[in-house]
């Protein structure tokens, strides 16, 4: 058994990976990141287990993941146990869905402790293991996800057919089960409206674009996750490529406006970006969504070199440390939304101090 | 009077959606109808929904049943979720045209597992077995749910090994 030396300060503690501001084109594209739906073929999905069929499948694969041949070591979280401050956070690092939180019964989460592994028992499918890197660096998350899903697969027998591929809880993820994703920072073509050219390209091709907290959330903070659709039909590495293809052609169009604003407008887009590390630096209150907008403007000068004092490791941190359960967690005490946003303020003038 | 399709409330707001030829209704209640207009993007269900109409799946009467996991295939129409491996098989000619509408395609082209995947049916015995068990503990029939249970343990063992 692998002893789980790793509790939620430590992650807390940790940075994490697709925070890291490092990898090819890390000005732009904040992580890369895979993720496998997979279903063991002696168990109904979820929608149809029961309390004691959930639990005979938490267990199962709970003790399958604090064992596994190869791969990084994993530290197991018991979901329902956590406490709700707890489940935010780990939602906050994007180490667990949405979904999972809102789930019932047995549910669990194994973490590597660089927070570039994840994976999640008994959500929409037995299991949805996702890896996760900072920057454009999707080959490398398919390696690391293809070695991992050989690992877990070692001695359980995954729900497949030859014909439909695996097979999932919703027909929308049946075939390769993957989810090929790149979250993206956008501010320059936000700022200027070319995104709903971009955007309205983007679903001609069947590529979806999700806000930072994928389905529903609103993309706040200029930030833009593009994924696959399609799982069935083509091949991981044709799935792979194609948002290779794609990708590289809205990073050129984001960094042709930079240019072009800092050719034009550089006095105005100056003044935007000191406004907003201003307003940062001094407020005693602030909500989450103005943080986010102004964060964004930080993140631009970060990248533009218009700031030199901060890297993008830091702006990264930024956004996620100001999150609620993040905020509460560094405070070490819960606190109300009015509270919160006098605690965002403080945390972000201690951050942010005129040197 | 028309239902919010995310919370059911009454819908004031009715959202004509054109992507490419085909043209959607949405009915929201005020407060969805502000949020969906921020993200317009569709969620999953949404997707789904629309998706299962627009392959002519609308029948709200159809009562094909899954033999191992009991779902049948208006419950899946309902929440958008299988109940188990097998209904890939079950439901099969009506998931093709869905498959088609959501894929392009109904052919698998990726990864297979090591393990070649068993084609005797035998391992969805097991998702009959614990269905069983379900309703068996439904009817507080705890004879037959005991007999189950070690059933259950036996059958695995074997798979195990
Ligand atoms: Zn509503
Ligand atoms: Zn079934």
């Amino acid at each position: 058994m692998g002893i789980s030396t790793v509790d939620i300060e430590t992650l807390m503690q940790n940075g994490c990976e697709w925070l890291r501001g490092t990898g090819p084109d890390a000005e732009i594209v904040v992580s890369s990141r895979i993720r496998l739906a997979r279903n063991l073929a002696q168990f109904p999905f979820l929608s149809r287990a029961d309390d004691s069929t959930k639990s005979d499948l938490e267990k199962l694969l709970h003790n399958k993941l604090l064992n596994l041949s190869a791969g990084p070591h994993l530290n197991y979280f018991d979901v329902r146990s956590l406490s709700n401050l707890d489940r935010q956070f780990l939602m906050e690092r994007q180490l667990i869905s949405k979904e999972l939180v809102e789930a019932d019964g047995a549910r669990g989460v194994a973490v590597d402790s660089g927070q570039s592994v994840s994976v999640m028992v008994n959500e929409e499918d037995h299991l949805r293991m996702q890896v996760v890197r900072s920057g454009f660096s999707l080959d490398e998350c398919w390696r690391d996800i293809d070695q991992l899903d050989d690992a877990i697969e070692e001695d359980v027998t995954y729900a497949f057919s030859e014909e439909l591929g695996y097979l999932t809880a919703c027909p929308t993820n049946v075939g390769t089960g993957i989810r090929v994703s790149v979250m993206l920072h956008l501010p320059a073509l936000h700022m200027t409206k070319e995104i709903q050219k971009v955007l309205g390209a983007l679903q001609k091709i069947s590529l979806a674009v999700r806000g930072l907290y994928g389905e529903g959330s609103s993309a706040s903070g200029q930030f833009f996750q593009i994924s696959n659709q399609i799982t069935l039909g083509q091949s991981e590495q044709q799935i792979i490529e194609k948002l290779q293809e794609v990708v590289p052609n809205i990073i050129n169009y984001e960094r042709r406006v930079r240019e072009a604003l800092l050719k034009d407008n550089r006095a105005k887009l100056h003044d935007q970006i000191s406004r907003a590390t201003g307003i940062l630096q001094k407020a005693q209150t602030i909500s989450s969504e103005e943080t986010m907008d102004l964060l964004s403007s930080v993140r631009l000068g970060v990248s533009l070199g218009m700031i030199d004092d901060l890297d993008l490791l830091s702006v990264n941190e930024l956004f996620i440390h100001t999150q609620p359960a993040h905020l509460q967690k560094i405070r070490g005490e819960t606190l109300d939304s009015g509270e919160r946003n006098a605690a965002r303020a403080a945390y972000l003038r201690s951050r942010l101090a005129e040197a | 009077m028309k239902k919010c399709r995310r919370c059911s409330k009454p819908a004031t707001l009715h959202i004509t959606e054109i992507h490419d030829s085909t043209v959607q209704k949405i009915h929201l209640c005020e407060k969805c109808a502000s949020e969906y207009l921020e993200t317009p993007d569709p969620s999953i269900d949404d997707e789904m929904e629309a998706l299962l109409e627009e392959a002519g799946l609308g029948e709200e009467q159809d009562e094909l049943t899954c033999p191992n996991c009991g779902i049948t295939y208006r419950e899946f129409r309902k929440q958008g979720r299988l109940g188990c491996p097998h209904d890939y098989v079950v439901f099969r000619e009506r998931l093709t045209p869905l498959l088609e509408n959501i894929h392009e395609s109904t052919h698998h082209a990726g990864k297979f597992p090591k393990r070649a995947p068993d084609a005797s049916q035998k391992q969805y015995e097991l998702i009959k077995m614990r269905n069983d068990l379900r309703i068996a503990v439904e009817k507080e029939d705890y004879e037959e749910a005991a007999k189950l249970r070690d059933h259950i343990r036996q059958l695995e063992e074997q798979q195990a090994t």
